[in-house]
């Protein structure tokens, strides 16, 4: 039986609601995470029905931005777990990388070097010797883990102690700042966001590529005879994935400067605002593009890539990856080698934003990130989870966090209600796997 | 350079033999598994290897497929001494293994398991699935002309698609050398018939098939030789024709050759079978 291109298969589906799941599934979209975008829009919906003013753009960038550092641990996390590991250091490496930003720009450069903070290479370099640092870090854990043969869990539990511990060496016990202003536009504010026009630019790229995407995999599905997707499914998900991209680039350029800033701006480049407050528009945040780079990344790496592939095999059974030839320890260390870069980005971003180093950095991160990936669909009888999944996880549960906080919810009453969305959604899972058995 | 054989059911087992495993003794926590294992296989031929629970089967072929070390002893593929210390050597050589388990990674769909350590890719060092996909569905309409579930996990499919799986991991590589490990143990009737035309099939391309089980009706039908494990070491390895089922089923319980057993040993094997 061959679909013929650009006709839908007929369907006799007995009821509406098994026509409307037949309807999706012809999509080929993830239902699992087609319900947690259902999921965030209700709960943005919710949130706005209790305080309308959460609706306002700035608090989107606001909590998009806060929500970057987990995201990007969060798609590395998703690959330990699926290949049977855990990691429980990675809020204190990020904290140690954080630190060692703040000790870096603030003394060793100007002290040992000369080099002073605003120097145009301070940021980048700082970033370099960050990623190298998280790489040894993560090669340090992996090898315990991989070659040595120490359970993860111990493994990470023993780095969560030592560089905690490790932070306070580093900065005497206190909080290391000032950072070099460069770095800090890592960690978003106006400066450091991509102008409107550049916003819609992204835009414009991003969804021309998703067109590329679909259109390639159409092109290529024909070309074998394989079947196809109808259509209709083709120019829905289409539609959605451009009128998406677009809606989220109009959202942040609606936010503009806030007007202190804009007239300094306007002084400071002899533009006159006679004619009314100058509206500058802020763009997309740059730590939110950091995320959407590591997304997309981190997505090839997994499903386009033999690493990715060795991983997955890995997680879904370990003797049988191993049979096949792949080099199991040597797939586990890089996981963890990975694990430290994302580490060192998300220590970028945390310690921009604070502009310096303290001794809390990335505390409790770990338990954030593990449940960004589980809530995302990651299981820990390994082999599945999805780096999309991961993304969609620390938006919810930073939705529900932002969201509750704004309403005025201290926080632990917040911890006591995503305790329950945990449960709810772990539990909801194991439910439709058992029914699917 | 190798004798083919006229008729399938007569390979030439004079000349050299596709694989020699000499002197090969395994051992491991302080059970010696394996134990100055000598057998041999020529092109398009059959050996079934038997045995008891423990015998030793299992570790043998584990030493020719990469997936376990021997202490001591050596493989000869072709009559060259072969380097065998993980799957891969042995996949170079041109030996492929149907485990038992099937090996299958269950969270990932057919194409990607048949390709499973040696995927194709395209220029730019990207998995090419849709190439995967084309040859897996070209290989399984040879082996299974109903299987259609291609890009659903393998843990979803039924016991005789799986074997399928793993079969045509094997067959699409060209192995020279194919080690088969219990391959109807979790089958119904008619794969098993399938996976039995199949052995024949690839024998007749004259690939050497060394084919584990207990079922001794497999092994009879199958083979053109026969050897026996008994606690790690070979009872004795014979031409099917010259035996009968119950001397390799004595063979396989006492651990000694048709002429050795007494008269009381015999009569106490047939009361238990």
């Amino acid at each position: 039986m061959t679909t013929v291109a650009g006709t839908a298969p007929e369907e006799s589906a007995p009821n509406a609601a098994g026509r409307i799941g037949a309807l999706i599934r012809s999509t080929e979209v993830d239902l699992r995470q087609f319900g947690m975008v259902l999921a965030l829009i209700v709960i943005w919906i919710g949130l706005g029905i209790a305080n309308p003013t959460i609706l306002q753009p700035v608090n989107f960038i606001t909590f998009s931005v806060q929500a970057s550092g987990i995201a990007v641990l969060a798609t590395g996390m998703v690959l330990v777990i699926v290949s049977r590991n855990i990691d429980l250091s990675v809020g204190a490496v990020v904290g140690f990388i954080g630190m060692f930003y703040a000790e870096f720009m603030a003394h060793f450069l100007p002290e040992n070097l000369g080099v002073p903070i605003g120097h145009p290479l301070v940021w980048i370099v700082a970033l370099g010797c960050g990623v190298l640092l998280g790489i040894v870090i993560g090669a340090y854990q992996g090898f315990l883990i991989a070659y040595v043969g120490i359970p993860s869990f111990v493994v990470t539990l023993s780095g969560l102690f030592l560089f905690r511990g490790l932070i306070w060496q580093l900065s005497g016990g206190t909080t290391v700042a000032p950072n070099d202003a460069t770095f800090n536009l890592i960690g978003g504010g106006p400066q450091g966001s991509l102008g409107g026009i550049l916003a819609w630019g992204l835009g414009i790229v991003l969804a021309a590529a998703v067109l590329g995407i679909l259109w390639n995999a159409r092109r290529t599905r024909r070309k074998y005879g394989f079947p196809l997707r109808p259509m209709w499914a083709e120019v829905a998900i289409a539609v959605v994935s451009v009128g998406a991209i677009f809606a989220g680039v109009g959202v942040a350029n609606s936010y503009h400067w806030p007007p202190g800033l804009a007239t300094q701006y306007a002084q400071a480049h002899g533009i006159s605002e006679a004619n009314g407050p100058l509206q500058i528009e802020s763009g997309i945040p740059i730590p939110l593009l950091i995320v959407m780079g590591v997304t997309i990344f981190m997505t090839f790496l997994a499903t386009r890539r033999r690493y990715g592939r060795d991983v997955y095999a890995y997680g879904g059974n370990p003797d049988a990856a191993a049979l096949a030839g792949i080099n199991t320890r040597w797939t586990i260390m890089k996981t963890f080698m990975l694990m430290g870069i994302l580490c060192a980005i998300s220590a970028a971003i945390a310690s921009a934003r604070l502009n310096g180093g303290t001794l809390d950095l990335g505390t409790g991160y770990e338990l954030y990130v593990i449940a960004a990936a589980v809530i995302g669909g990651t299981t820990f009888e390994g082999g599945v989870g999805s780096i999309t999944g991961a993304i969609l996880g620390a938006l919810v549960m930073q939705s529900i966090q932002y969201g509750l906080s704004f309403l005025g919810f201290n926080s632990p009453q917040i911890n006591m209600i995503l305790a329950v969305v945990l449960i709810l959604v772990v539990g909801l899972d194991a439910w439709n796997r058992r029914r699917a058995r | 350079m190798t004798e083919m054989a006229t008729a399938p059911t007569a390979p030439a087992t004079t000349g050299t033999p596709l694989v020699e495993m000499r002197k090969i003794n395994v051992a491991f926590g302080g059970v010696h598994a394996v134990r100055n294992v000598t057998i041999d296989l020529f092109p398009g031929e059959v050996v079934g290897l038997v045995g008891g629970n423990g015998a030793g089967k299992s570790t043998l072929t584990k030493v020719l497929s990469g997936a376990r070390p021997a202490d001591s002893g050596e493989v000869l593929i072709e009559g060259q001494k072969a380097e065998i210390s993980n799957p891969r050597d042995a996949k170079a050589y041109g030996i492929e293994c149907i485990y038992q388990t099937l090996a299958l990674a269950d969270n990932l769909d057919a194409p990607a398991n048949l390709f499973l350590g040696r995927e194709l890719t395209t220029r730019i060092g990207n998995l090419d699935d849709d190439r995967m996909e084309d040859a897996t569905r070209k290989v399984m309409g040879r082996l299974n002309p109903n299987f259609k579930r291609f890009t659903t996990a393998v843990r979803s499919l039924s016991g005789g698609q799986r074997q399928a799986v793993a079969i045509a991991r094997a067959v699409y590589f060209n192995a020279k050398i194919l080690i088969m490990d219990e391959p109807t143990a979790a089958l119904g009737p008619a794969e098993t018939a399938q996976v039995r035309n199949l052995v024949r099939q690839l024998k007749a391309d004259g690939i050497g098939i060394l084919l584990i089980s207990h079922d001794i009706h497999d092994v009879y039908d199958l083979a053109d030789r026969v050897s026996v494990m008994y606690h790690g070491e070979i009872v004795d390895t014979v031409n099917k024709h010259d035996v009968s089922t119950d001397d390799i089923l004595g063979m396989i319980i006492l651990g000694k050759k048709p002429g050795e057993v007494t008269q009381k040993e015999m009569e106490a094997l047939e009361l238990r079978g």
